[in-house]
Formats: C-alpha cells, sequence, structure tokens
C-alpha cells in the first residue's frame, strides 16, 4: 500500500510544473485582457536574434502579448507542421515559403488576412508588389512578406585578374559570361570559369527567366518551349566544353564550396548568402557581386518569405497584431540592421548594404525591378521534384539537354492536370 | 514474429499444455506466462499490427495534407502498377537486397577465421567487426561520402596508385548502386559475424577432432562439418539479411541527395514511400505502396521457408 501512495505523489509531483506551465499559458485562449502567448514557427537559426529584438520591440507596444519562437530544423519544418497541424498543436504565427503556400491556403489552414489588411492599413504597398502577390490566393492575402532574396553573379576577383579578364559589371551579357568562363577555365589548376549547378532557385529559374522562357503560365509547363530550352542550353553547353563541373562533380562538392574555395571564378548565388560569404576571408578580400548578365532579356528569382496566422489558432485577435508589426518599418530595420536577410520593407535595406561594405550588395536591390517571382502552384513539390532526376543526365555532360526539357515539360502538364482535377 | 519455424511447434506444444491443464481458468503459471509477455504483445498490436491494418486502409482512400480522407477505391493501387519508377525503385531494391545478401558469405568466412583454436584477440576483432553495425546510418553515409568523394576521396587516391582513373562513384549511375550496396554490406557484415560465431560455436568439439582424425583438411572440415550444422543459423541469418535490405533506406538518402544525377537509379521503394507521403503529399499511394511491398517480404520470406526444406540440417 505504501509504495502505491509514494508512486501516486510522486505522479502529482510531477504533473505539477506541467500543470502550471499550461495554466501560465491556458490564460491566453481568451483574448480580452489577461496575458496571451503566441507560439511563432520558423526555421532558420541564424535569424533567432534578430527575431527576438523585434520580438522584444514589439511587446513593448503590446504588453499583454508575449511570443515564444518554436524552432524547426529546416529538413523536418514542413513534414513537422503538416502533423502539427493534423494534431492541433501548430505555431499561431509562422514562417511561409512560395513552394508550400497554395498548399496550406487551398486547404483552408491559413487566416485569410485581406480584411485585417484593410481595416489596421497594413503597408502592403510598401513591400515589393511581386512578393506580395506570391502569398494572395484566389484574390485573397493569407501571408505578408517579411523578407525578400534575390540572385546575384558573384564573382573571384583575383581568378580575374589572374586570367587578365575585366571583371563583371551590369553591362554584361550572356557572351560576356561565356567568353570570361573560357579564359577563366584552367585544367591544371582544376579552376573552373562558371559553375553551372542544377540548381532551380539559384541557377536554372533565372537563367530560363533571362532566355525569355518560362517555368509556368496559365497552368501549364514552360519545360517544352524553345527559349526556355535555349536557357537550359546555355548552362549545359557550359558543362559540355569543360568550362563547368558536371552536375555529378557538383554533387559531392557543391558549386558554393568550390567558389568558397577559389576552385570556381563565377557562381548565381542568393542575396541571403552574403553573410556566409562575407565570413570567408579570401572571399570578403578579393570576392565581387553584380547584377545577373543579360541574356534575351535581365531577370532574376525573386523570393521571400511571408508570415501567416494559422486558421487553427485560438489567438488570432494577438497574431494578427503580431503580424500587423511585422509588415511594419520597425520590424524591417531591426532584421536588416543584423544583416541576415534584406528586408522586404522598401526603403530599410540601407543597414542590410552598410553590415558588408566591402560587398556591392546593391545589385540584389537593384534587381528587384525585373525580378520574376518564384514560379509556383497549388502542389509544387510534385512537378519541382520532376526537375533534377530528368535533368541530371544532361547537366552531367551526357548531352540530350532539349529531349529531357520536353520529357519534363510532358511530365509536368500531367502533373498539373492531376493537380486541376484533384 | 511468426516467420520463425520454432513457434510452430512451440503453438501446438502450447494446446497440448492447455489440454493437458484442463479447460477451467488458467493456471497460476500461464497467467504469469501471458503478464510476462504482455509488454511486447501489447507493444506489438500497438506499433506494428494496429499501423499495418490502417495503412492496409488509407491505401483506399485519398488523404488530404492536413487531415481528412475520402474514399477512392483501388484507384492507389493502379497508380503504383502504372508508375515507371515504382518498377524502377523495385528493380534497385532487388539489387541491393542481391549486394546485401554478399554479406553472409563474407561474415560466414570471416567467422570461422576467427574460430580457429588458438587465436589471439579474438574479442577485439569481434568488436571491430560490429563497430560499423552500431554505427548510425547518418554517420556511415557522410564518412564514406567523403572517401567516395570524386575530387579528393581517399578511394580515388588509393585507386590511382594503380592507375585506375578518377570518378565520381555515386553520382555516376553505373557505379552509384553498387556504392551505396558495398557500405550496407560493411556495416552489416559485423552482425551476421557474431551470429555465426555463436553458432559455430554451439558445433561440438569433438565432431571436429574426429575428422582431423579421419585426415580431413580445414576446407573439408568447413564444407562437411561447419556448413550444415550452421544452416538453421545461416538460414535465420539470410531471412534477417532479406529483409532488412529490402526496406534500405536511410544510408541511400543520406548518401546520394535529391540533386545526384543518380537519384533515380538508386532510388529503393522505401524511398520512394517516403517521397510520396512527406514530400509529394501522395499519402494513400503511399500507403499503398507500403502494403505492396510488406506483401513482397512476405512472399519472399514464404519462399525462403519453403526452400528451407532442402538445405537446413535440424539436430
Amino acid at each position: 500500500m505504501r509504495r502505491r501512495t509514494l508512486l501516486r505523489s510522486g505522479l502529482a509531483a510531477a504533473s505539477a510544473p506541467a500543470l502550471a506551465a499550461c495554466a501560465d499559458q491556458g490564460g491566453g485562449g481568451s483574448e480580452g485582457g489577461g496575458r496571451t502567448t503566441l507560439s511563432y514557427g520558423m526555421w532558420d537559426p541564424a535569424q533567432v536574434p534578430g527575431m527576438r529584438r523585434i520580438i522584444a520591440a514589439f511587446k513593448e507596444r503590446n504588453p499583454g502579448i508575449s511570443v515564444r519562437i518554436e524552432l524547426t530544423p529546416w529538413a523536418s519544418y514542413w513534414t513537422t507542421l503538416k502533423t502539427s497541424m493534423r494534431g492541433g498543436t501548430a505555431p499561431d504565427v509562422f514562417w511561409m515559403n512560395a513552394v508550400n503556400f497554395q498548399l496550406y491556403a487551398a486547404h483552408g489552414v491559413l487566416e485569410p488576412l485581406a480584411e485585417r489588411i484593410a481595416r489596421d492599413a497594413t503597408p502592403l504597398e510598401r513591400h515589393p508588389a511581386q512578393l506580395v502577390r506570391l502569398y494572395a490566393y484566389e484574390g485573397t492575402q493569407y501571408g505578408i512578406p517579411k523578407d525578400f532574396d534575390t540572385i546575384g553573379l558573384w564573382y573571384n576577383k583575383a581568378l580575374f585578374d589572374k586570367a587578365r579578364v575585366p571583371y563583371p559589371d551590369p553591362t554584361w551579357t550572356w557572351d560576356d559570361l561565356r567568353a570570361a568562363a573560357a579564359e577563366l577555365t584552367d585544367p591544371h589548376e582544376r579552376v573552373h570559369g562558371f559553375a553551372a549547378e542544377m540548381h532551380r532557385q539559384f541557377v536554372i529559374y533565372p537563367t530560363v527567366f533571362a532566355a525569355d522562357g518560362y517555368v509556368l503560365r496559365d497552368g501549364r509547363s514552360g519545360f517544352g518551349d524553345d527559349r526556355t530550352i535555349e536557357g537550359l542550353r546555355f548552362l549545359t553547353d557550359m558543362i559540355d566544353r569543360g568550362w563547368s563541373p558536371p552536375q555529378s562533380a557538383m554533387v559531392e562538392n557543391v558549386a558554393r564550396v568550390r567558389y568558397w574555395s577559389e576552385k570556381v571564378a563565377m557562381v548565381y548565388d542568393v542575396s541571403a548568402m552574403s553573410g556566409q560569404m562575407y565570413a570567408v576571408p579570401a572571399l570578403k578580400d578579393h570576392g565581387g557581386v553584380t547584377v545577373l548578365p543579360r541574356g534575351r532579356r535581365r531577370a532574376t528569382v525573386i523570393h521571400g518569405l511571408a508570415n501567416v496566422i494559422s486558421a487553427k489558432s485560438d489567438k488570432k485577435a494577438a497574431a494578427w497584431k503580431f503580424v500587423h508589426f511585422m509588415a511594419g518599418r520597425e520590424a524591417a530595420e531591426i532584421q536588416a540592421e543584423l544583416g541576415v536577410t534584406i528586408s522586404s520593407y522598401a526603403g530599410t535595406q540601407d543597414a542590410w548594404m552598410k553590415s558588408m561594405p566591402e560587398f556591392d550588395l546593391k545589385s540584389f536591390i537593384d534587381m528587384e525591378k525585373y525580378a520574376v517571382p518564384y514560379p509556383s502552384s497549388k502542389n509544387t513539390a510534385v512537378w519541382e521534384n520532376l526537375q533534377y532526376p530528368l535533368l541530371g543526365a544532361a547537366f552531367s555532360g551526357k548531352g540530350g539537354i532539349e529531349g529531357a526539357a520536353r520529357t519534363l515539360g510532358e511530365q509536368m502538364d500531367r502533373a498539373l492536370k492531376e493537380e486541376r482535377d484533384r | 514474429m511468426s516467420v520463425f519455424p520454432a513457434t510452430a511447434a512451440a503453438k501446438a506444444a502450447d494446446r497440448r499444455a492447455a489440454r493437458g491443464a484442463g479447460t477451467g481458468p488458467a493456471s497460476r503459471d500461464q497467467r504469469a506466462a501471458y503478464l510476462f509477455i504482455a509488454p511486447l504483445g501489447l507493444g506489438f498490436a500497438l506499433f506494428y499490427f494496429w499501423p499495418m491494418i490502417q495503412t492496409f486502409y488509407f491505401s483506399f482512400t485519398e488523404f488530404g495534407p492536413f487531415g481528412g480522407h475520402t474514399w477512392i477505391g483501388g484507384d492507389n493501387y493502379a497508380r503504383v502498377v502504372k508508375d515507371v519508377t515504382v518498377w524502377q525503385a523495385l528493380g534497385n531494391t532487388l539489387v541491393y537486397c542481391g549486394i546485401g545478401l554478399t554479406a553472409l558469405p563474407l561474415a560466414l568466412v570471416i567467422a570461422s577465421l576467427l574460430n580457429r583454436r588458438g587465436l589471439r584477440a579474438v574479442p577485439l576483432y569481434r568488436a571491430l567487426y560490429f563497430v560499423p553495425f552500431v554505427t548510425l546510418p547518418v554517420a556511415v553515409g557522410l564518412v564514406w561520402n567523403w572517401l567516395y568523394n570524386g575530387d579528393f576521396g581517399l578511394l580515388n587516391e588509393v585507386l590511382g596508385w594503380f592507375g585506375v582513373d578518377r570518378r565520381y562513384w555515386i553520382s555516376d549511375p553505373s557505379t552509384a548502386v553498387f556504392a551505396i550496396g558495398a557500405v550496407m554490406v560493411w556495416s552489416t557484415t559485423g552482425y551476421y559475424l557474431i551470429i555465426f560465431m555463436a553458432g559455430i560455436k554451439g558445433i561440438p568439439r569433438d565432431y571436429y577432432e574426429a575428422a582431423e582424425l579421419d585426415g580431413a583438411g580445414a576446407v573439408r572440415r568447413f564444407f562437411t562439418i561447419t556448413l550444415p550444422l550452421l544452416s538453421p543459423t545461416i538460414f535465420f541469418a539470410s531471412v534477417i539479411c532479406m529483409i532488412q535490405s529490402l526496406q534500405v533506406f536511410d544510408l541511400i538518402y543520406i548518401m546520394m541527395g535529391e540533386k545526384n544525377p543518380a537519384v533515380g537509379d538508386t532510388q529503393s521503394v522505401v524511398g520512394l514511400f517516403y517521397k510520396w507521403a512527406f514530400v509529394e503529399n501522395a499519402q494513400g499511394a503511399a500507403a499503398a505502396l507500403a502494403f505492396l511491398l510488406m506483401l513482397l517480404i512476405a512472399g519472399l520470406t514464404y519462399l525462403q521457408f519453403r526452400l528451407q526444406r532442402r538445405w537446413v540440417h535440424y539436430g
């Protein structure tokens, strides 16, 4: 008997703190007065310090509301989020990207924000219009951008000097890039002029757009389009001529790492990587960045994350206050100062550029004018997953890019049709 | 698992025992026995049997990414059968299975070598061979990726001494499956080695002594004594090995990465299941695939049990 009592009291003791914790948050359920604790789902540990500061500033304005960050690593962010949505434990506010947005919006798990935006005059117009549109579904706004990124041309000045090639500048076209890549390639040193990596956001999409091709338009795939194929051929041609390592080599040592170790003279990479580029001493010293070269037209890809509210949240009023605050100038400035990412709020990017004066980061912001939004549909992951397996051989120097692209176009169209029929 | 031959006999014995104990309430002993196996039985029912039934049910539904499902009949099975990537993955999986099974003869040879009388430091060898098996597949995959690295991997360096050309082992479709298979064999051999060593220890020494007196050499002794008497152990190991190779996933997931041009040539059935269920939001079709894989494993295991009558000797 004695043992049982002991056990019972032990259990009670163990659950006491848990109960207390529940009570602590439970007050948040009732939004009128009292304390509310919001959970905020995000995946990037590098942005935690910035977010903490934004949350502190938010709390100063809204003393009744505190925000708890729920950090989930990128690799499991989406599976965890989906599972927690089903289980009813999803964060109140969380990060959303273009690839997943429509799926979430279409299934009604995101809170529509249009009315609240109108009522509180949230400054949507201060954020890039292409980005704002990315987070609208069937005419309703569900998310508000917090940051943005574009792709730029990074180059190694030391390798350019060695090959006596002038540095890339905004007047460059594809021909200039090709000519420079040929000059810069040095087989003895195992140095390549360019890295035509099979990466959809950093390399494939911007090149396809610069060729005046497209990835997705009116529910149809653009991979069978002649201009799209021209863009892809620009990339695979570099590999076939030996100016870029083949994809099979870049699986094991990715383009970025080759650039960091000064084995590749030019790469296309995203603005969000600036901080890491800056952290490589050699590149801080003699690395440069400029806008992407012009193909048939000027283009780059623009993408950015948005804050969204879970439709299942029971603290929507407080959650909206937080999202509204994040859409404003004050939050954007805090985010920019830390230099991790470009705030999407117009006019707050100076702080970000000043954080790395050696790099001409203004290029990333200049490109916003002609940047194409990241292509997405309701079930983006399905057709995106077709790309690498089908294009892999052509990007490994085995040729046949045209056939591969057309097959990809057909299969993507089939996936898009299935998506519509569902 | 009801796959072991012992259980049929055990069940019969159970029935006999039950009859012997009469038709009344179970005896104290029996109750205790049931209590002892209850935790395991409960775990089995909760974590294996129930999910299995659920998977079977869900394979006939279309699954919403955020909950809710609708009955769609056999559509998922039709999709699985029609999808070329499924057949490719199945082919790859059977290749993995074939490669995986080579761990058995390897382990057998090492086990009989380690079992030689007078050999020193046997526990050390045993530990060394066993370490890869208890290392996390993620760690194993990462380290082997470095060894295989096309630009500065150790393997290319060593092969270079013999004039073999540098290559990208895990991104070349013609070598990737074998590169992964080799790591699989490397990391599982130790496990079977331990099982075989235990099995060999169970063979009475006098058989060997008698054979030696009759002038049988080491090779002869291996084939006429060790191999036949070890056959039940080999059979057990081969069943386990086949099931494990058919379920290979983590090593491939870690070693390949999504941008690998050889990704289609190395994808296993479980890898495809993961992709459908967790990346492409096609949980219903993934459930159908998982169920078919279970049937395949059950079928092949059954086949093994049929074949064992021809080569496994008990007692």
